[in-house]
């Protein structure tokens, strides 16, 4: 066991794999000097420049480079520098990489990772804050992921590299540096598709996924002290939902929050709720509630509207409470 | 152990004069639902008409005595409904005991969302027989959580309440509003006798497998509604002994009084004016003039009605019914255009309530709507007679020794023999036939 950052465990999942795979191979803007956000930090020293490659500042080829190369039996782990900028790569990755199984009917596949810093770190103002899951949420043939922790973030992005289909990867900006856990040294992955109860409660079920649970099991803790018990669900992979483990939780309180940074219309929050609304009407003990991300265009850059805009422990304990008094 | 209220029995209502049963087709509510007053119990099958049986109270349905598709005499009780206990104190005597969960009095403030039941908490107390009347409420408002009834279950406070349900006292039937049906007639006719009782009723099979290969037929399910008909069909050629008669009639004013004024009738009132309209008017003046064809056969008298209320033969796919213009004496030509059309549009609907089905005292077919020139109707019990209206058809006609092409149509009349005999019927059919023929491009049919 080895204590590690969110980044260092996202780092140590793409150099094993490189070390495993010679077909696996990173591209992106200035990765070659380990990227703005220093994810690929030594990976062109351990790799050389064939496998840790630079591109130009065009989304649209990193990602259909990747595809490409992926057409050839390569493994390219995609990287977008931040999430905001995924979109001039929008119509390569819904239009070509989704696609192409089903289109060669099974003949041809995508093994791609596309990596993307997404949410708010704080001052990043418009674009480098955004939560874009919600543009590809809907588009089937594309997986995924945005993990909460480092151990589910090493594990996810092994399980990624190692997945035949396309994988969009979020990884939180906000939760680089600010979480560290012990995440074992040995190989492992944590399986694609799989929700992951991150506490026990009886009293109510807050569903959450990426940065936002961090802040759910902050609320809950102190929640726990006025005597509210909390069941804590984190998503992992929200595209395919785990809808089996969704439905248990929120069967055993009868109560939901569902909760993330993205905007609230249409965000994979209310697909998580119309789920509920259709499979557990007669289980459930209040109406499903979301605290999401306000419905304006992204995060402000001073200080009183990003706060304003982005969640917190103390907005989620409020909405925890509120849900538990119902 | 829960306050039970009165039960109540439900009882068939008389519906209409001549009503001496009903048959249940489907219940819409079951035992243990809540049920306002006023909301639709059943569906019910009386003479040749559906209705849909209103409750008289409110109160929960605790049990149907009469099933689907089974016939119960008016008056008889077809389900019981416990109406709440009294008005206001029903919820709150709940005898107030040390268990835990249990509902108290001391529950201070807000309790606006007491009777607010989410989903998960009614299907947890239906599941363990939670009377939540009696469960304290944690939540918003006094609202009463999944984990309230939880703790309640756990408490042992379940399972307390049922039992007494099942008790059906034959309790104050007189509370039972008897729907403000038709007024009783009290007509000083036999009320008993073998012509009253003596239809074997068909009972009412399932035909099970629906087709039998080896034969190549097939079954249909006699419905109530066709029962009904058939039962109504062979009590009238039993009983009545129907003769019958013809008379030809020539139209062809009619034909161009229609052709002028219709177009504009359609602008101005929207609706089609049709031949019949001016054969009901025909028929009602005819009646006036001999109003012996409007009467009823009661064995020992004639009843002669002095309404003229025309039934009127409206065919749909699977049955025929007999919606009635009430006083049609009293109305013009236009009136009558616009009473057909309603009465036609709601049968096709299946819209027909039992008012529009009652008290009709003479029957006109339309049968020339369907191109037929010549039928041999069956009364419409207990009518005296029925005339059928048959297709238009132009003709030649000899006419001062000419011929010319005349439109032609057919009057058909089935009469009851015992009331009604030749001369009279044939003076009726021929003021029939004169009303028809006088009319011209200068008659006001408003």
């Amino acid at each position: 066991m080895a204590t590690i950052t969110y980044l260092e465990a996202i780092r140590s999942a793409m150099q094993e794999e490189m070390q495993k795979d010679d077909n696996v191979f990173v591209l992106g803007e200035d990765v070659g000097k380990g990227g703005v956000l220093n994810t690929t930090k030594g990976l062109r020293d351990l790799f050389g420049e064939e496998r840790v490659l630079d591109t130009p500042l065009a989304e649209s080829a990193i990602v259909g480079v990747a595809i490409g190369a992926a057409m050839y039996g390569m493994k390219p782990i995609a990287e977008i520098q931040f999430a905001d900028f995924i979109f001039p790569a929008t119509n390569q990755i819904l239009s070509e990489a989704a696609k192409i199984r089903y289109r060669s009917n099974n003949d041809w596949n995508c093994p791609i990772v596309i990596r993307a810093p997404y949410g708010a770190t704080g001052a990043g103002a418009l674009y480098h804050s955004q939560c874009p899951e919600s543009v590809f949420f809907g588009t089937p043939g594309l997986k995924i992921v945005a993990p909460s922790n480092p151990y589910d973030a090493k594990g996810l992005l092994k399980a990624a590299i190692r997945d035949a289909d396309p994988v969009l990867y979020f990884e939180h900006k906000k939760c680089y540096l600010a979480l560290t856990a012990d995440v074992p040294e040995e190989d492992y992955i944590v399986p694609i598709g799989k929700a992951d109860v991150k506490r026990k409660g009886t009293d109510i079920t807050v569903i959450a996924y990426g940065m936002v649970v961090n802040y759910v099991l902050q609320a809950a803790e102190e929640l726990a002290k006025e005597g509210i018990s909390a069941h804590v669900l984190d998503l992992r992979t929200l595209q395919p939902l785990d809808k089996e483990a969704i439905l248990e939780a929120v069967r055993h309180t009868g109560k939901v929050l569902i909760t993330h940074e993205d905007n609230k219309t249409g965000g994979v929050g209310a697909e998580v709720s119309a789920i509920i609304a259709e499979e557990l009407l007669f289980e459930l003990d209040a109406p499903i509630a979301r605290l999401c991300g306000p419905d304006v265009p992204a995060v402000g850059s001073n200080p009183p509207m990003e706060k304003f805009f982005l969640l917190n422990a103390d907005k989620l304990k409020d909405a925890m409470r509120q849900l538990a008094l119902f | 152990m829960n306050q039970t209220g009165r039960l109540t029995e439900v009882t068939v209502p008389h519906l209409a004069e001549s009503l001496v049963s009903a048959t249940i087709g489907k219940w819409l509510k079951k035992p243990g639902d809540y049920i306002e007053q006023y909301d639709v119990l059943c569906e019910m099958f009386t003479e040749k008409v559906n209705t849909e049986m209103p409750s008289p109270i409110e109160g929960r349905l605790i049990k149907i005595i009469v099933g689907d598709g089974e016939t119960a005499a008016v008056g008889e009780a077809i389900c019981v409904i416990e109406e709440p206990a009294s008005a206001d104190g029903s919820f709150a005597e709940a005898p107030v005991a040390a268990q835990a969960g249990e509902a108290s009095a001391a529950n201070d403030s807000d309790q606006s969302m007491r009777g607010r039941f989410s989903p998960a908490v009614h299907k947890l107390a239906q599941d363990n027989r939670v009377d939540l009347a009696r469960v304290a409420g944690t939540g918003l408002g006094g609202r009463i959580t999944r984990k309230d009834v939880e703790t309640f279950i756990a408490s042992g406070g379940a399972n307390a309440a049922p039992a007494a349900v099942q008790a059906t006292a034959p309790a104050a039937t007189a509370s039972v509003a008897a729907p403000a049906a038709q007024e009783p007639v009290n007509m000083p006719v036999r009320s008993s006798g073998i012509h009253l009782s003596a239809e074997p009723q068909t009972p009412l099979l399932e035909a099970e497998g629906h087709t039998q290969d080896a034969r190549n037929e097939h079954f249909i399910d006699v419905t109530p509604m066709r029962n009904a008909i058939a039962t109504k069909m062979r009590q009238s050629v039993t009983e009545i002994p129907h003769a019958w008669t013809m008379i030809e009639v020539d139209v062809t004013n009619l034909v161009v009084l229609r052709n002028k004024v219709k177009d504009e009738f359609m602008r101005r009132e929207g609706i089609n004016l049709t031949y019949l309209a001016f054969m009901l008017k025909a028929v009602v003046n005819a009646i006036k003039d001999y109003p012996i064809i409007n009467s009823v056969w009661a064995v020992d008298k004639i009843i002669v009605k002095r309404d003229i209320n025309i039934s009127l033969s409206v065919g749909t796919e699977d049955s025929v019914m007999t919606p009635v213009i009430k006083k049609a004496d009293q109305k013009n030509i236009a009136g009558l255009a616009r009473e057909i059309d309603e009465l036609t549009k709601k049968t096709r609907a299946g819209k027909l309530a039992l008012s529009d089905m009652v008290g009709g005292t003479f029957t006109v077919n339309n049968t020339g709507s369907f191109g037929s020139i010549l039928s041999y109707p069956i009364i419409n019990y207990p009518q005296a007679a029925i005339v059928t209206f048959e297709s238009i058809v132009k003709k030649p006609v000899v006419i001062q020794d000419m011929i010319a092409v005349r439109s032609m149509v057919n009057l058909c009349l089935s009469l009851d023999h015992r009331i009604l005999d030749g001369v009279i019927c044939g003076r009726f059919l021929q003021r029939v036939k004169e009303n028809l023929e006088s009319y011209n491009a200068d008659t006001k049919i408003y």
